[in-house]
């Protein structure tokens, strides 16, 4: 939001590459799923259909259903743009510290990683001022503490801190 | 009359003060919910369901319930002052809303949305009240075979009504449905598609898959768009409210219209959305200022949301009567029961008759606390609007989080959410259907079980699902909803000419 997108007019993926792509990969999900099932048995047994048999025809209908659709992708005209670069840019700034942020967690605890993903967002997309940052980056955290672990009752992943705090 | 009695019953539990504290809670958070981009009605009952996991049954779903009441109710308030559907079934509303809003008339925008929003559910309330009783006591004597057949008309009504391309449809529901077959067998007890990994044992959760599908793939894609909110002023208040309820009476016909849409789409799992849509669309057609349209009509506001909030009401009758439930957020609280160990299905309203009456006694006066609520309150929910997207989007991402962490206390579900969620972007933007595939996620099991358990019957023979009168109906309706785009074409076709002569 702070980072306006390129010039206007700007480039990027061709909508019709992604669609392609994305037929191709639930086409792949489909085929694992027919394969998965098939190792479990997809006939008939003594209790009736085997735990295989509904999953393969499942399977089976993703991959017809995908090659319809991978088809019809294919005939989306090539100027179709999927997004701007620039877009593309703004949705990496979330996916990307969303991915450190999930894969923190379970070693620094939710609320530690909380913290600095609030205060890491508001200092570099929202271009606060760190008192701003450093406030709401420690009070989110408790008002979470107060209200799932005091509250409710419900415990969440911790870590070195919350150790140290004896929490 | 029997479901009359029972109804005074089921208000009796729910004016306990508790239960009412929890509704004024459940209608607010839900606006709130309606309100904030990334949070929908869907996503926000599968973030709070694992917080309810201790309550008693009835005021958890009074609770999540009026959630979901509160985000139909928020929905408009972003539509017509900032342009900016917070749900994608008030679409149609920012259409006649927003140039409302610009024109300086606000106020009766918001009165007229929330009036229309109200008699809509009052509508299917109603409804709910006269049919799924009797609907649940036919069903009562539904086999698996019956059942299965009332899946497959659930389903069928995705493909055939939808707006999205049938095979993009179809893909969705499948990957809904494989999703729910991997882990534990429900029939045999085996293990299968867990491919070695002791994560997959347990399969993978709807709940994960709503919040990630539903949340962070719409912060995504509101990232994308790059969020500047320019909303305009409330201006609401009681003279307005009052002004703009003398002139609501005028539009009788087109509620009525739109109730009747709305309870329909609703039923059906068509949806809330395509319901706002069709009413809007049908009511630009009758109305004799069908051309104005577009620039500020009180009607274009009216017509969707009461479809709108009659579909999402009603969507709870299949639900409660039959087990199916109507859209993903009746989903997801027919996933909460199972959890609150009830058995979703017909002998609810037999063996669970204060959960039944208390939600639907809940369901009246929830609707009258919301307009409440939302007509006095709409300035503060505005306002939660202006605070910058670089404070809200982090938070609601951690509120995600936390919501996929509490489902089981486990890390390995927020991966997962993370990974439902860029898909969710990629399918959203590439035009495939999100609410299929979390109904077959949710209903997988039950549907496979119904289907396998017809074919030992049968001993293996498909002809089942064709064995008698009442499964032969069901199953042709779900065949002619599935091939619906087709039939209609032809019926036009052979019509047409007839008409025109």
């Amino acid at each position: 939001m702070s980072n306006p997108p390129d010039a206007p007019g700007s480039t990027g993926p061709r909508h019709r590459t992604i669609e392609m792509g994305v037929a191709l990969f639930i086409m792949a999900l489909g085929a694992i799923t027919m394969f998965g099932s098939l190792s479990v048995g997809i006939g008939w047994a003594a209790e009736g259909p085997q735990s295989g048999f509904f999953p393969f025809y499942v399977g089976l209908m993703i991959v017809i259903a995908s090659a319809i659709n991978f088809l019809r992708a294919s005939g989306i005209a090539r100027g179709r743009q999927f997004a701007e670069w620039g877009q593309i840019a703004q949705v990496r700034k979330v996916v990307i510290p969303m991915a450190i942020y999930v894969a923190a967690v379970p070693w620094i605890g939710i609320y530690v990683a909380s913290g600095l993903l609030i205060a890491g967002f508001m200092r570099w997309l929202g271009r606060y001022g760190w008192l701003m940052t450093v406030a709401i980056g420690v009070a989110m955290p408790i008002l979470i503490y107060v209200t799932f672990e005091t509250w409710f009752l419900v415990p969440l992943p911790k870590g070195p801190l919350e150790d140290l705090l004896g929490l | 009359m029997d479901s009359f009695g029972d109804l005074m019953h089921g208000f009796a539990v729910v004016l306990s003060w508790h239960n009412f504290l929890y509704m004024l809670i459940g209608i607010t958070l839900g606006v709130i919910i309606g309100v904030l981009p990334g949070l929908g009605g869907a996503n926000g009952v599968a973030i709070l369901l694992p917080l309810t996991f201790s309550m008693p049954p009835t005021s958890a779903i009074i609770l999540l319930s009026c959630i979901y009441w509160g985000a139909l109710f928020g929905g408009a308030i972003t539509s017509i002052l900032f342009n900016i559907p917070g749900e994608p079934w008030s679409v149609a509303t920012t259409f006649d809303g927003h140039p409302m809003a610009q024109n300086g008339k606000a106020g009766e925008a918001l009165t007229a949305a929330f009036t229309s929003s109200f008699v809509g559910a009052l509508f299917a309330v109603i409804v709910i009240t006269l049919a799924a009783p009797l609907v649940a006591r036919f069903a009562l004597q539904f086999g698996p075979a019956e059942m299965f057949s009332v899946f497959f008309l659930a389903f069928c009504s995705f493909v055939g009504m939808g707006k999205e391309p049938p095979a993009k449809t179809v893909a969705s529901m499948m990957v809904g449905f494989a999703l729910a077959a991997v882990g534990t067998d429900t029939v045999t007890g085996q293990l299968r598609l867990t491919f070695g990994s002791t994560q997959l044992l347990g399969g993978f959760d709807f709940l994960v898959a709503v919040i990630g599908l539903f949340g962070i793939g719409e912060i995504l894609l509101t990232m994308e768009e790059g969020l500047s909110f320019k909303g305009k002023a409330t201006g609401i208040n009681p003279t307005v409210v009052w002004q703009t309820w003398k002139t609501l009476p005028r539009y009788w016909v087109t509620s009525l219209r739109a109730c009747v849409i709305g309870c329909w789409m609703g039923i059906t799992p068509a949806g809330a959305t395509p319901a706002s849509f069709m009413s809007y669309g049908i009511a630009k057609r009758a109305s004799r200022n069908g051309d104005k349209f577009g620039t500020g009509e009180i009607e274009g506001v009216i017509a969707p949301e009461t479809a709108a909030h009659a579909a999402g009401t009603s969507a709870l009758l299949p639900m409660l009567a039959l087990g199916v439930p109507g859209s993903p957020t009746a989903a997801v609280l027919l996933g909460g029961l199972m959890i609150w160990g009830l058995q979703p299905g017909p002998l609810l309203f037999v063996e669970q008759k204060d959960f039944v009456w208390g939600l639907i006694a809940s369901m009246y006066l929830g609707n009258v606390v919301g307009l409440a609520v939302v007509l006095t309150m709409v300035p503060m929910f505005a306002a939660i609007l202006r605070v910058p997207f670089g404070i809200i989007a982090p938070i609601i991402l951690v509120i995600c989080a936390i919501g996929a962490y509490t489902v089981h206390n486990n890390s390995f579900d927020v991966i997962m959410m993370l990974v439902f969620g860029i898909g969710g972007y990629f399918l959203k933007k590439c035009n495939y259907p999100l609410a299929p595939l979390v109904l077959a996620i949710v209903l997988g099991d039950k549907a496979e079980e119904a289907f396998r358990q017809s074919l030992l019957l049968s001993q293996g023979s498909v002809a089942v699902l064709w064995s008698s009168k009442l499964v032969t109906i069901i199953m042709s309706l779900g065949l002619l909803a599935l091939f619906w785009p087709a039939v209609s074409a032809g019926l036009n076709r052979v019509l047409k000419p007839l008409f025109a002569r």
